[in-house]
Parts: structure tokens; C-alpha cells; sequence
């Protein structure tokens, strides 16, 4: 099962070095990765989305907080939490399909971030579902670039029961 | 009082209770030497850096006090790694510090240069490159803290020649507190409550202790533990003098070389009481089968020892003594149980069994037998001796026929299986302990591994006891070879052994042979009475083979050769 792990280090020279080597010293699966500095000065914040049973995922959260430089791990898959991720997708867009491509894009409220005669450069955000059909839509028009970043999470202020 | 890095290295080891390091300098240290005489702290130089690290663990094993080493950049870092790697399996307290290139040549492949940082990450329980001369002081506080608490373990600081060459204003932190390191070390009340219930509800409890009882100083309360409530003891190799080895309550070691009864006890119990051990695949055998039948209460200070292999029923993260005693407290409160007769059955029934499948091996004549040479050793040392053992048969039969009654008496590489540990460590335990009795039970493979420590040895008159079991084979390898490849013995004979007399003697130490068994007691004497390095070199049975044995992957109660 996929869960997403939100993750806070000191950040200092090496860290993420640490937090990567031990899932792939210990054999566990690193499915996006996503890394960058928090508001506190020295803190970074690291988002990994793995997989596992819960055995597996149990002992990567003991693993990591067993790392002296990690301070707080959380899975956030048992949470109600707010997941994005972000697509930079060059797509073919001659004048015969363009009109075609602007409509899909504005249908899942995408970006025009750059244009040319025949391309366009789409950003998408969303969760994975979105992200998913948005590709799976612009597909046959030609996609001739494509970036993914990793999984950004946050867990949701109000926990609601279902 | 502004210093250099070297004087505030030298400072802080004094402020730590170092006076003892072991060492090998280098270009890249050479200033950390030039700085060393003027202070007292006393310096060993080994012969390879590998054996710094080594006898540094040994001297840890055997004093209870973080173990220090410092060597230089590149190969001498690096040569480092197995012995690093050694502590880090077994959880041993030690700090290495190595040197670096300057720092404006870092990442240049310059001479001597090795991302040591980059390489012991996985190896080390924390480890650091110092940048700047100004956080040298906080960051060997740090070490020595982690490497000390907790779930011990070796931590390596790397520093660059300039900053050992950098001035600061020295003054030593006098508390360390870190954001992201505070070990939980007490246990919790509920959880001890409900393991407390397990005990009095079982009817077939052993309590299976490893090296943890020994690293967190609990043997004392794990004794407690047993007599007060009746419960059998085993341990694992590396909790081997946690628990008294004459103690009738002792079931022996378990695991893959374990004892009949120990193993049994462990595969036919109903509750299974572990504590400060981590479920080693050489102790549980096939996992799924390993105390199938019972339910686990589990002790440990590094919470992801716990239900890692197997899943237990009551986890309490906690320093062993705290944990023990806690558990103490709280079975001590349950009124109403007679714990002798709840757990007598059982108790006799192994008691009985101990009786009918002992330890042993075929006394037929003409050869000498290994197992007979440890038992003569533990005879003749009184069992008071510390034993350092390499790896491979010579430590299985150390581990059987050596009887351990107290902690940090078996110095042994256990996690790692590291063959040449056990000379060093035993050089390393000799400076803890000048006056006792320091022996390494070596095969004739693994003393080869670090026999040119015999220089230090001699040139410091550490009058450590080797008793090589040379039966001329890679033993343990040997053994598997014939009983699970056809007695295909590739690679395993050793033809061409040095003449380990004369070897001993061209190092200046003392150097005896026994071939006959008649001669083994006088020259064992004569080599523990010699004031100074001895190797006794003993032609023993060439395919004996350690016995029983659990194969690779079978269930304990699979066992061979009983």
C-alpha cells in the first residue's frame, strides 16, 4: 500500500543522503521524493512516498526517526490530508490541435506557461488521480517533455470522521 | 583561551575520561600527533588501522567506556571501515576520528583524499565532518553523548587538516541537549503491567537476553528476574555472561549453535521473555517457526529492534535496567501466584533435558579436540579470564565449552562476523585490564587476519594469550562444505599456515606448539605464566565439527549433529 511520510531534518550537509541511503541500504522503496527548506531557519522538510505492508512501513518510520539528524516523521496515509504534486508536460499543439489542447487544459484548470508555434507548456497541479487523466488525455496530441515532482503533502486542519 | 583544533581535540578527550587511544598518523594528522605528547593521554600504534578500531571496541567491550581511535585521511580512514562496521552491528560505544584533506581540497580527489562521511554513513551510529574549527568542541560533546546512549554505537568525526591547524576560543559545552536524538530509556508502566500478566499466566516462559543486558550493566536484574520468578534463561553469543553460565537455571546459548535444551525451550515455550537481543536470523532459525506457539514480550532500547523480524505481543522501549527492574516491580505486585510451582513442571522438564542432550563432543583418542582445548583453557584460567575469540568454529566452540559467568568477559565479533577481530579486541581489553588473563581462542584463517598486531603486542608488552585451534582448514566453511556441498572443500584448506612458532618468535613474542594432547596442560600453563605475548599454536582435529548445528533457514527444532 502507497503511503506518504512527512518528514522534518536539521538541515545540514549530507541529510538527505542519510534519509535516502537508509531506505535503499534496508531495501525499502522510494516511489517521489520531494525536499525543500521549512520557514525555521536549519529545518528542512522531506515528503517520500513508499510502499509496504504495515510491518515494512512501521519500521521505516523507526528507522528514520532513528537517524540523529531526522525530527519528526509522520504518516500521513491514516490522516485526512491534502496531496499536490506538480507537472511541467510540453505538448504538441500545431494550429489543427491547439484549440483541442487549450480546452483539456482549461478543463482541469492547467497552465500556459510558455508557447510556441506548435507547442504548449502545460502546468499541472493536483493529486495523483488528476495528474493521472490529465496525461492520459493530452497523450495523443504528442507529449514531447515531461516533469513530475515528487509528492507535496499536508495534513488537513480538520480530521473529520468518514 | 584560544587554541588550535589539534589542543581543543586534545581537550575535550581529557574532559571525556580518555586516556587510552589506539592509532596510526598520517599526513593529514600529522598535527594531532605533534600536539599528543604534551598531554596525558596515552597513545597505542598499531599496525593497521583496522586493528586501532578493534582494539578500541575490545577495550569498550571489556571496560563499559567508549573505545577512541584516530587515524588519517584515505586509506587509513578507510581501513577503518570494518572495524567501524564490527561495533555498529554489535552496538558497541566508540569515537574514530579520522583526518581529512583541507577543506579547499575536499571533493578534489587530492592525495589521500576518501569521502570517509560518504562511506561510513551506513556503518556508523552518527557521523560528522568538522568545517569549521568553531564547532569542534559541541560536535565531539555530541559524539561521545550518542555514542554512549542509547542503543551505543561507533560515531566518526572527520576532520580536515586545517581545521585541525585553526584557532578558536576553546570552552567545552557542559550539557548537550539535541532536538533530534533523545533516546526513550524508561519504560512504560502499562506495558510492563501487562508483560508482568504474561509472566503470571505462563506456564512455559524462558527469557531469551542478548548483548543489550551486558551494554546497559543489567545483569544483576536480569538474575533477579529469573530467580524471583522461576524463569529459564538463554542467551545469545552476545549476551554470553549476562546470565551466570553455572547457574541452574541456564540453559545455554540458542541459535544456530545453541544447545539441544536451549533451543527447545525456545521452540516449546509459551511466552518468550526477550530482552536487549534483536531476533538475529542465526538465533530464530526460520522465523515463522521461532517460538511459534508463544507470546513475546519484548525489551529493547532501539525501538526498531522491536518487531522487526518478529512481531511481538508486548513491546517496552527502554534501557535494559530500567526495563528489568520495572518488570521486576510490577510481577512482584501480582499477588497470589506461587511462581515455583507455576513454573516447575517446565523448569524440570528442561532441567531433565539439559541432563540428557549436554554439550559434547567424541573423546576418541590420537587427536586433540578443539572443544577439549577450550575446556582446558577455562580449567586453567579458573574462568576468569577474558576471552576475545575470532570467527568461524574456533568462536562457536569458544561460546560452548568456555563456561562465562560474568559480563564483558567474551569479546566477540557477533553481527558482523568479523575474522580478525579477536587479537586486537584482546590487546584493546588487556589495556582496560593489565592484570588479568586476556586470551584470543583464534582459528589458524583468522589470526592471519591481523597477526601483524603481534609488532604492538611485543612493543608495548601486552602479554595477551593466543591459543590458535590450527586445523589447517577455513573450519566453519569447511564444515558447511561437507555437510551441504559434497565435501567440496574449495578454497577452505590452508596448505601453506606459517610456522606460527616461529612467527612468534620473529615478532619477539613467545611461541609454543602442542601436537600431542599429553603436552596441551603443561604448555597452556607455561604460556599463561609468560609475562608477555604468546602465541600457542595446537594441531587440532582437522574435521571435527561444531556441534549441533541448525542449518541456514531450518527451525530450530531442526536441528543436526545433536
Amino acid at each position: 500500500m502507497r503511503h506518504v511520510l512527512s518528514i522534518l531534518v536539521e538541515n545540514e550537509p549530507g541529510v538527505l543522503s542519510r534519509v535516502v541511503g537508509l531506505f535503499s541500504g534496508r531495501g525499502f522503496n522510494i516511489e517521489s521524493l520531494n525536499v525543500g527548506p521549512t520557514l525555521e531557519t536549519g529545518v528542512s522538510h522531506i515528503t517520500i512516498c513508499t510502499s509496504g505492508d504495515e510491518q515494512i512501513i512501521e519500521q521505516i518510520m523507526k528507522q528514520l526517526h532513528k537517524l540523529i539528524t531526522v525530527i519528526k516523521v509522520v504518516d500521513l496515509t491514516h490522516l485526512q490530508a491534502v496531496e499536490r504534486e506538480i507537472v511541467l508536460m510540453k505538448v504538441g499543439a500545431e494550429d489543427a490541435k491547439r484549440a483541442e489542447v487549450l480546452r483539456i487544459a482549461d478543463i482541469f484548470r492547467c497552465k500556459v506557461v510558455d508557447v510556441s508555434p506548435d507547442e504548449l507548456t502545460l502546468e499541472i497541479t493536483g493529486d495523483q488521480g488528476k495528474i493521472k487523466a490529465v496525461v492520459a488525455l493530452l497523450q495523443r496530441f504528442g507529449v514531447k517533455e515531461f516533469i513530475r515532482a515528487g509528492t507535496v503533502a499536508m495534513r488537513r486542519s480538520m480530521q473529520l470522521a468518514d | 583561551m584560544v587554541l588550535t583544533g589539534a589542543q581543543i581535540l586534545m581537550e575535550c578527550l581529557k574532559r571525556e575520561g580518555v586516556d587510552l587511544i589506539f592509532g596510526f598518523p598520517g599526513g593529514a594528522v600529522i598535527d594531532i600527533y605533534d600536539e599528543l605528547p604534551k598531554h596525558p593521554i596515552k597513545h597505542i600504534l598499531v599496525r593497521h588501522e583496522q586493528a586501532a578500531v578493534h582494539a578500541a571496541d575490545g577495550f569498550a567491550r571489556a571496560s563499559g567506556k567508549v573505545g577512541v581511535c584516530l587515524v588519517t585521511s584515505g586509506p587509513g580512514a578507510t581501513n577503518t571501515v570494518t572495524g567501524i562496521a564490527t561495533a555498529y552491528m554489535d552496538s558497541i560505544p566508540m569515537v574514530v576520528i579520522t583526518g581529512q584533506v583541507p577543506t579547499h581540497l575536499i571533493g578534489n580527489d587530492a592525495f589521500q583524499e576518501a569521502d570517509i562521511v560518504g562511506i561510513t554513513r551506513p556503518c556508523t551510529k552518527h557521523n560528522y565532518l568538522v568545517k569549521n574549527v568553531a564547532d569542534l568542541a559541541t560536535t565531539i560533546k555530541q559524539a561521545f553523548y550518542i555514542a554512549r546512549t542509547g542503543r551505543p554505537g561507533p560515531v566518526l568525526i572527520d576532520l580536515p587538516k586545517d581545521v585541525v591547524n585553526s584557532k578558536t576560543k576553546f570552552s567545552y559545552p557542559e550539557t548537550i541537549s539535541l532536538r533530534s536524538y533523545n533516546p526513550n530509556v524508561n519504560p512504560n508502566r502499562k506495558q510492563l503491567r501487562k508483560a508482568a500478566e504474561l509472566i503470571a499466566n505462563s506456564k512455559q516462559p524462558v527469557i531469551y537476553a542478548g548483548g543489550g543486558v551486558i551494554s546497559s550493566d543489567s545483569a544483576a536484574e536480569l538474575k533477579q528476574l529469573a530467580e524471583t520468578f522461576h524463569l529459564p534463561v538463554t542467551t545469545t553469543l552476545m549476551g554470553l555472561g549476562a546470565f551466570p553460565g553455572d547457574h541452574p537455571g541456564w540453559l545455554g546459548m540458542l541459535g544456530m549453535h545453541g544447545t539441544f535444551t536451549a533451543n527447545m525451550a525456545v521452540n516449546n515455550c509459551d511466552l518468550l521473555i526477550s530482552v536487549g537481543a534483536r531476533f538475529d536470523d542465526r538465533v530464530t532459525g526460520r522465523i515463522n517457526s521461532f517460538a511459534a506457539r508463544a507470546k513475546i514480550i519484548h525489551i529493547d532500547v532501539d525501538p526498531t529492534s522491536i518487531s522487526k523480524n518478529v512481531v511481538v505481543d508486548v513491546p517496552i522501549v527502554a534501557d535494559c535496567k530500567q526495563g528489568l527492574a520495572g518488570l521486576i516491580e510490577e510481577a512482584a505486585k501480582i499477588e497470589g501466584v506461587d511462581w515455583q510451582a507455576k513454573h516447575e513442571a517446565w523448569n524440570v522438564s528442561l532441567t531433565e533435558m539439559r541432563a540428557s542432550h549436554p554439550l559434547g563432543y567424541a573423546k576418541n583418542g590420537g587427536t586433540i579436540k578443539p572443544q577439549w582445548v577450550v575446556e582446558k583453557i577455562h580449567e586453567l584460567s579458573k574462568g576468569e579470564a577474558i576471552i576475545a575469540t575470532e570467527v568461524g568454529q574456533n568462536q562457536m566452540w569458544a561460546a560452548q565449552f568456555y563456561t562465562y559467568r560474568k559480563p564483558r568477559t567474551l569479546l566477540t565479533s557477533g553481527g558482523l562476523g568479523t575474522m580478525g577481530y579477536g587479537f586486537p579486541a584482546a590487546i584493546g581489553a588487556q589495556f582496560a585490564f593489565p592484570d588479568k588473563l586476556v586470551i584470543d581462542i583464534a582459528g589458524d584463517g583468522s589470526i592471519q587476519m591481523n597477526i601483524q598486531e603481534l609488532a604492538t603486542a611485543v612493543s608495548y608488552n601486552v602479554p595477551v594469550k593466543i591459543v590458535i585451534l590450527n586445523n589447517g582448514y577455513l573450519g566453519m566453511v569447511r564444515q558447511w562444505q561437507e555437510l551441504f556441498y559434497k565435501k567440496n572443500y574449495c578454497a577452505t584448506c590452508l596448505h601453506t599456515n606459517p610456522d606460527f612458532v616461529a612467527l612468534a618468535k620473529a615478532y619477539g613474542a613467545e611461541g609454543f606448539l602442542v601436537d600431542k594432547a599429553e603436552d596441551l596442560e603443561a604448555t597452556l600453563k607455561a604460556a599463561f605464566a609468560y609475562p608477555g605475548p604468546v602465541i600457542v599454536d595446537v594441531r587440532v582435529e582437522p574435521e571435527e565439527n561444531v556441534a549441533p548445528m541448525v542449518p541456514a533457514g531450518a527451525a530450530l527444532s531442526e536441528m543436526l549433529l545433536v
